[in-house]
C-alpha cells in the first residue's frame, strides 16, 4: 500500500472550502476514515487533500420540533446529544450500531452520509469495477455478489450503499444543505442519491466543491416513542448490515395513522419502503398488516446469484422491526 | 472541544513537509511530517513511540488505537496534519513500569493478553471506554468491539476492564 501522496490545505473558512474544493483533484477530509481507507485502497487518488473538520459546522441543535445536525458533528456526539436520545432515537440506535467507539469519534455526519459501497471489488486494487475505473466492468456481478442490492442497480454496477445513519435519516425524511460555487441548495436526503445507470462511478449530484453543510429532521418527535433501527449483520458488533431496517409509527386509538419505513443493505441509496409506509396506514397493528408490508418490501426485488436469501432477510426484518415498534405501548 | 478553535494553518516547508505541533503524552512536540502521513505512521517512524501498533492499517482491527482530546481513534486512518495542536495519549504517556496504570496492571493480573500486539489498543480503548461509564459486562463487550484480539483473550480482556470498572 503505497498509494501516491497528496497535498495538504486547511479551510480557513466554509467559502474558502468550497473554493479550494471546486479545484482539480480536490477531496474534502472530514473524520477521513473513508476517505483514508479509500486513498490506501487505491479507489481514491487525490492529488489535495482539503481539510474541513475545522470549519464551524459541527453544532446540533434540537429545539421547536426540528433537528439540525451540522455536517461536521461527529456521530458521537449525535447520539449522546440528549434531544437525540429523546426525540430522535431511531438515529441514537443506528449510530450505535455503526462501526466502533474509535471510529464513531472520528466520523462525521457528512461523511457518514458519503462513504462509499464496501464492495470488495471496489475496494481492491486491479479488480474490474466500473465504479473505480470506469468501463473496466463489474467483478460483482460476474463474481460475488452476496452483497449486492435487490433493487435500484443497473448492468454496470450492483454495489450498495452502506450508512447505518443514511437509511435512519432517510425514514426520517431528512433534507441536506448544501453550499457550493453556486451558491447553496436543499433538498431530501435521498435525492442526494442517484442511481448508478451507465455511470456509477458518481454516487451523489454533488458537483465539485459542493459541500454538505447541514442535515435537518423536521416534525418526528411524535415518532420516537414507536421507532427502531433492526440491523442484521454476519457478527453482532462493528460490521456493516447485511439488510437494515428503520421503522416509526404512530398510533391513535390502535390504528396506524403514520408509518416511515426504510431498508438499508438492499440498494445503491438508503431504500424508502413508500408502498409498505402507505399500506400500513389506517390498518390495526398485527401479523397480517405487518405480512402485508413485508410483502411489497420485496416486490420487485431482483436477485443475482448470491443475493436471493436477502429477499427472505428483508421481509421478516421488516416484520421483525414492525413487532418492535407496534406492538402495546 | 478546545481543539476545535480553528489553529494557525501549518507551515509547510521547503522539503513539503508539514510543521505539526501536538500535545504528545502531556509535552510539547513538534514534528515534520508528510501532508499525507497518518498519525500512526508519524507516531511510530518519525517519533520512534513504537507502543503503539500497526495492525491492519485500515481501520478494521483497533491495534493503532490512541486519544485525541481524551477520545479513543483509530490513529491509521487520522491524517497527522489533521490532529494539529490536539493532545494526544498513546501507551507510553499513561503508566510508568515503576507505576503501571491502574489497567495494565489488570490486564496483567487477568492474563488478558498471550502475544501481546494488541493490547496498547486495548488498554488506550478501555481508558476511553471507563470514561464513558459501561453499565455491565455486554457494555463492555460492545463498547470494546473495535479492538480485535487475534489470540481470543477476550474473556479475559472484559474480565480485567470489568474490574477496574468496580463491575
Ligand atoms: C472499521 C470501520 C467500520 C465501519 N462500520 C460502519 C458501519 O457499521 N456502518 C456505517 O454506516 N458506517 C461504517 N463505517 C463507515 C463510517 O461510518 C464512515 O467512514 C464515516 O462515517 C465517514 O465519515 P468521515 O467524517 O470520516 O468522512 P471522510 O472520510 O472524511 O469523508 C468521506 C467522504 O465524504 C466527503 N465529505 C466528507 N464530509 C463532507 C461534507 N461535509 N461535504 C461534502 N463532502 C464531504 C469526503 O470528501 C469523502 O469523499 C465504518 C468505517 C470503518 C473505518
Ligand atoms: S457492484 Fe459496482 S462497485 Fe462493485 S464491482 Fe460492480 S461496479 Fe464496482
Ligand atoms: S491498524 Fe488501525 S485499526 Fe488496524
Ligand atoms: S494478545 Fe495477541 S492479538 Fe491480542
Amino acid at each position: 500500500m503505497s498509494a501516491p501522496g497528496f497535498g495538504y490545505v486547511l479551510a480557513s473558512d466554509v467559502a474558502d472550502a468550497v473554493a479550494q474544493g471546486a479545484g482539480p483533484g480536490a477531496a474534502f477530509l472530514a473524520g477521513g476514515t473513508d476517505l483514508m481507507q479509500l486513498w490506501k485502497a487505491g479507489a481514491k487518488a487525490p492529488s489535495r487533500v482539503v481539510d474541513i473538520s475545522r470549519l464551524p459546522l459541527a453544532e446540533i441543535a434540537c429545539a421547536d420540533g426540528r433537528l439540525d445536525l451540522g455536517a461536521l458533528a461527529r456521530l458521537s456526539d449525535v447520539a449522546a446529544h440528549p434531544g437525540v436520545a429523546r426525540d430522535y432515537r431511531l438515529l441514537a440506535e443506528a449510530i450505535a450500531a455503526t462501526a466502533s467507539g474509535q471510529v464513531r469519534n472520528m466520523a462525521t455526519v457528512g461523511g457518514a452520509l458519503l462513504q462509499r459501497t464496501r464492495c470488495a471489488y471496489f475496494r481492491t486494487e486491479g479488480m474490474a469495477c466500473n465504479k473505480r475505473a470506469p468501463g473496466s466492468g463489474c467483478g460483482a456481478m460476474a463474481g460475488e455478489s452476496r452483497q449486492a442490492a435487490l433493487f435500484g442497480a443497473s448492468s454496470a454496477c450492483v454495489a450498495t450503499h452502506p450508512s447505518d445513519l443514511a437509511v435512519a435519516l432517510a425514514a426520517l425524511e431528512a433534507e441536506v444543505e448544501i453550499l457550493g460555487p453556486a451558491g447553496s441548495r436543499r433538498m431530501p436526503l435521498t435525492d442526494l442519491y442517484q442511481l448508478p445507470g451507465v455511470e456509477p462511478e458518481h454516487d451523489t449530484i454533488l458537483a465539485p466543491g459542493e459541500l454538505i453543510t447541514s442535515v435537518t429532521v423536521r416534525d418526528a418527535a411524535r415518532l420516537a416513542q414507536r421507532s427502531t433501527y433492526l440491523k442484521v449483520r454476519d457478527r453482532a458488533s462493528f460490521e456493516f448490515a447485511v439488510v437494515s431496517v428503520a421503522a416509526a409509527l404512530r398510533l391513535e386509538d390502535g390504528v396506524i395513522v403514520e408509518a416511515r419505513l426504510a431498508a438499508g443493505g438492499v440498494a445503491p441509496r438508503p431504500w424508502r419502503l413508500g408502498p409498505s409506509a402507505a399500506a400500513l396506514i389506517g390498518r390495526a397493528p398485527g401479523a397480517a398488516t405487518f405480512a402485508i408490508a413485508a410483502e411489497l418490501a420485496v416486490a420487485g426485488a431482483q436477485p443475482l446469484a448470491d443475493n436471493g436469501f436477502k429477499i427472505e432477510l428483508l421481509r421478516r426484518s421488516v416484520i421483525r422491526a414492525l413487532e418492535t415498534v407496534g406492538g402495546a405501548s | 472541544m478546545a481543539a476545535s478553535e480553528t489553529p494557525a494553518a501549518p507551515a509547510l516547508s521547503n522539503d513539503g513537509r508539514i510543521a505539526l505541533s501536538i500535545i504528545l503524552n502531556g509535552q510539547p512536540c513538534e514534528v515534520a511530517v508528510a501532508p499525507s502521513a497518518t498519525l500512526l505512521d508519524v507516531l511510530r517512524d518519525d517519533l520512534r513511540l513504537t507502543g503503539t501498533k500497526k495492525g491492519c492499517d485500515m481501520g478494521a482491527c483497533g491495534a493503532c488505537t490512541v486519544l485525541a482530546e481524551g477520545r479513543r481513534i483509530k490513529a491509521c486512518l487520522a491524517l497527522a496534519a489533521s490532529y494539529a495542536g490536539q493532545a494526544i495519549t498513546t501507551i507510553e504517556g499513561i503508566g510508568s513500569v515503576e507505576q503501571l496504570h491502574p489497567l495494565q496492571d489488570a490486564f496483567i493480573r487477568h492474563d488478558a493478553l498471550q502475544c501481546g500486539y494488541c493490547t496498547p489498543g486495548q488498554i488506550l480503548s478501555a481508558i476511553a471506554l471507563l470514561a464513558e461509564g459501561p453499565c455491565d459486562h455486554a457494555a463492555i463487550r460492545e463498547g470494546m468491539s473495535g479492538n480485535l484480539c487475534r489470540c481470543g483473550a477476550y474473556p479475559n480482556i472484559v474480565a480485567a476492564i470489568a474490574e477496574v470498572a468496580g463491575l
